[in-house]
């Protein structure tokens, strides 16, 4: 496999297309947060809404617009870390991190389990410029939550 | 014709990029490639005259000050200028920043009846265009803040050409600046000068040029264009990084008070108040970065060697492969002109837009086969907005570039909406 092919692999290719979690869900929770992130050196946008019930995260949507790498990892943030417990997106948040600054190695530890489908992007670490496409959704999932759990509304 | 080896002269050309691919580098828009003659001179420079220019009193000092100040002749020629019509500025957003800062701090008052005439306010005007570079659009937006004046802009045509229907009441009687760029960073159009200038003196209006994407790829006589300033940075013509600079007519120079204070730029100082030299010097306070300017004049003896005209007949030819090529892939919209009609006011830039694929999946299809392009807003975000887009793709060449590097750009995007399944 190229490293292009590598980067590029189905299913990220699937994820952008598909779009997991894309439109914002209107939600009816004590606890909701949001954030808007862009990448200023291309412009993409991305805004993100979390609902949190508890110590579960009960919803994760969000609408935008960016490159396949960008789409790709927010839908598979979506499916990682929609009801699942705060710690455990945490976790998967940290590890996405250190696959990100890999530079192509896999995690090689059983946190590679935690990842699921978004160890597919192992292959981005390669590229420094394109890191901040695949964050691009994460950083907005993790300013999101920082927002909900201030929010006692 | 260029020499046929010219390319030898750019040691970086001769490298390969990502596992053994010769490089084909299509980036010189954003920055361009160094020849031997420049690094050298900067090298030089360090190795056998540095010194402090214009201060020391010993052999170094004197050689360091005349090759600085001989760079300063070499650049002043290769626009048409006259030498103390020269300011080194950092790059040419720091040059556009030393004009429009000098007007706000006249308009602050500072520089007394000597810079009254810069003085601008509420009720006055200043006007940009359309297709502005960041860098010469938001410092004329934060003057316009800063002294209550309004900012208007010519607006552009779906091909990206400046529509000049209402030029006369986007300037008029109140507009105090006009700033425009030389050719578009974006579409590669170059800007009707003479139609702009014409109207910016009928009402008395001070015209700022950019000439960041015209100084490197065309001939460019300031005396012939008649502009009162013009900017532009080395590194986008074979010089080095931090080094640019702002040509203005020396009598408006003598004026405008300099945007930053402090030494070398002044005569007399006192607790109380200050007096400063005459251009250029008033604006080059501070020690300046003298073998990057050495490298800069070194780069214009550089282009004058080969010849201006030489420059852009090559580039025209090159321009022809990459936009030509270009329009003619299905799924991929070429921003500008199209057509062979408009080939004259176009130099060798060529961004796309590919239909379905975003900016940074294309480049990384170019980047696999060793091409380099730059992708993104390329620092003209109303300009894409303008055309409906977020970024694009952009191609853009040099003196090294080759016919085979074009028609590889061209190849390679052929390819992208089948490998992003899209159908073109
Ligand atoms: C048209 C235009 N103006 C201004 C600039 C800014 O040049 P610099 O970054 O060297 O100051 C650029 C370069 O990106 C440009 O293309």
């Amino acid at each position: 496999m190229s490293s292009l092919e590598q980067m590029y692999q189905q299913v990220i290719m699937d994820h952008a297309r598909e779009g997991h979690g894309r439109g914002l869900a209107d939600l009816n929770l004590v606890q909701v947060g949001e954030s808007h992130q862009v990448n200023t050196t291309c412009g993409d946008e991305i805004r993100l809404r979390v609902g949190l019930d508890g110590d579960r995260i009960e919803s994760v949507s969000w609408e935008g617009q960016g490159c396949s790498i960008s789409q790709a990892s927010v839908s598979v943030l979506h499916d990682l870390v929609e009801g699942e417990d705060i710690a455990e997106a945490e976790a998967a948040m940290e590890a996405f991190r250190d696959l990100m600054q890999a530079r192509g190695e896999e995690l090689g530890d059983e946190r590679d389990d935690l990842l699921g489908d978004a160890t597919a992007f192992v292959g981005v670490g390669k590229y420094p410029a394109r890191i901040k496409c695949a964050m691009l959704g994460w950083a907005a999932f993790k300013d999101a939550m920082i927002q909900a759990r201030k929010d006692q509304s | 014709m260029l020499r046929p080896n010219l390319r030898d002269d750019f040691p970086l050309l001769t490298r390969t990029v990502r596992n053994g691919k010769p490089l084909v580098y299509l980036d010189s828009g954003a920055t361009a490639q160094k020849p031997r003659a420049v690094i050298d001179a900067e090298r030089e420079f360090y190795e056998l005259h540095n010194g402090a220019v214009a201060r020391g009193a010993h052999l170094l000092a004197e050689e360091a000050t005349d090759l600085f100040e001989g760079a300063r002749g070499d650049v002043a020629r290769l626009v048409g200028a006259d030498h103390g019509e020269i300011v080194w500025a950092e790059n040419a957003t720091a040059a556009l920043n030393l004009v429009a800062g000098g007007i706000g701090n006249a308009s602050a008052g500072i520089g007394g009846e000597e810079s009254a005439r810069f003085r601008i306010g509420p009720g006055d005007e200043i006007c940009v265009t359309e297709t502005e570079h960041h860098a010469n659009l938001v410092p004329w937006q934060q003057l316009a803040v800063r002294t209550g004046a309004t900012l208007r802009w010519i607006p552009v045509d779906d091909d990206g050409r400046l529509i000049l229907d209402d030029l006369d009441t986007l300037v008029n009687d109140r507009t105090r600046v006009l700033a425009f760029t030389h050719v578009s960073n974006l579409t590669g159009l170059i800007s009707p000068v003479s139609t702009l200038v014409a109207r910016a003196k009928q009402v008395g209006a001070l015209t700022v040029l950019d000439g960041c994407q015209s100084v490197p790829h065309l001939p460019v006589d300031v005396k012939a264009l008649d502009v009162d300033f013009m900017a532009f940075s080395a590194h986008k013509m074979l010089g080095p990084t931090g080094i640019g600079a702002l040509y203005g007519r020396k009598e408006l120079l003598d004026a405008l008070p300099p945007a930053v204070f402090g030494g070398g730029a002044v005569t007399i100082v006192t607790m109380e108040k200050t007096s400063w030299h005459e251009a250029p010097m008033r604006f080059e306070a501070g020690t300046q970065p003298v073998a990057q300017a050495v490298g800069m004049g070194a780069a214009a003896r550089y282009l004058m060697d080969i010849g201006m005209d030489a420059v852009e007949a090559h580039e025209r030819e090159i321009a022809a492969i990459l936009r030509g090529g270009a329009a003619e892939l299905p799924g991929v919209r070429l921003l500008g002109p199209v057509g062979d009609e408009h080939a004259r006011d176009v130099v060798a830039i060529a961004a796309v837009a590919v239909d379905g694929v975003h900016p940074h999946d294309v480049g990384q299809v170019l980047d696999d086969r060793g091409i380099a392009v730059r992708v993104g807003h390329h620092c003209a975000q109303p300009l894409h907005r303008r055309f409906g887009i977020t970024g694009s793709t952009r191609a853009s060449a040099h003196v090294y570039t080759t016919p085979d590097d074009a028609r590889a750009f061209v190849d390679a995007l052929a390819t992208v909406p089948a490998f992003f399944g899209v159908n073109a």
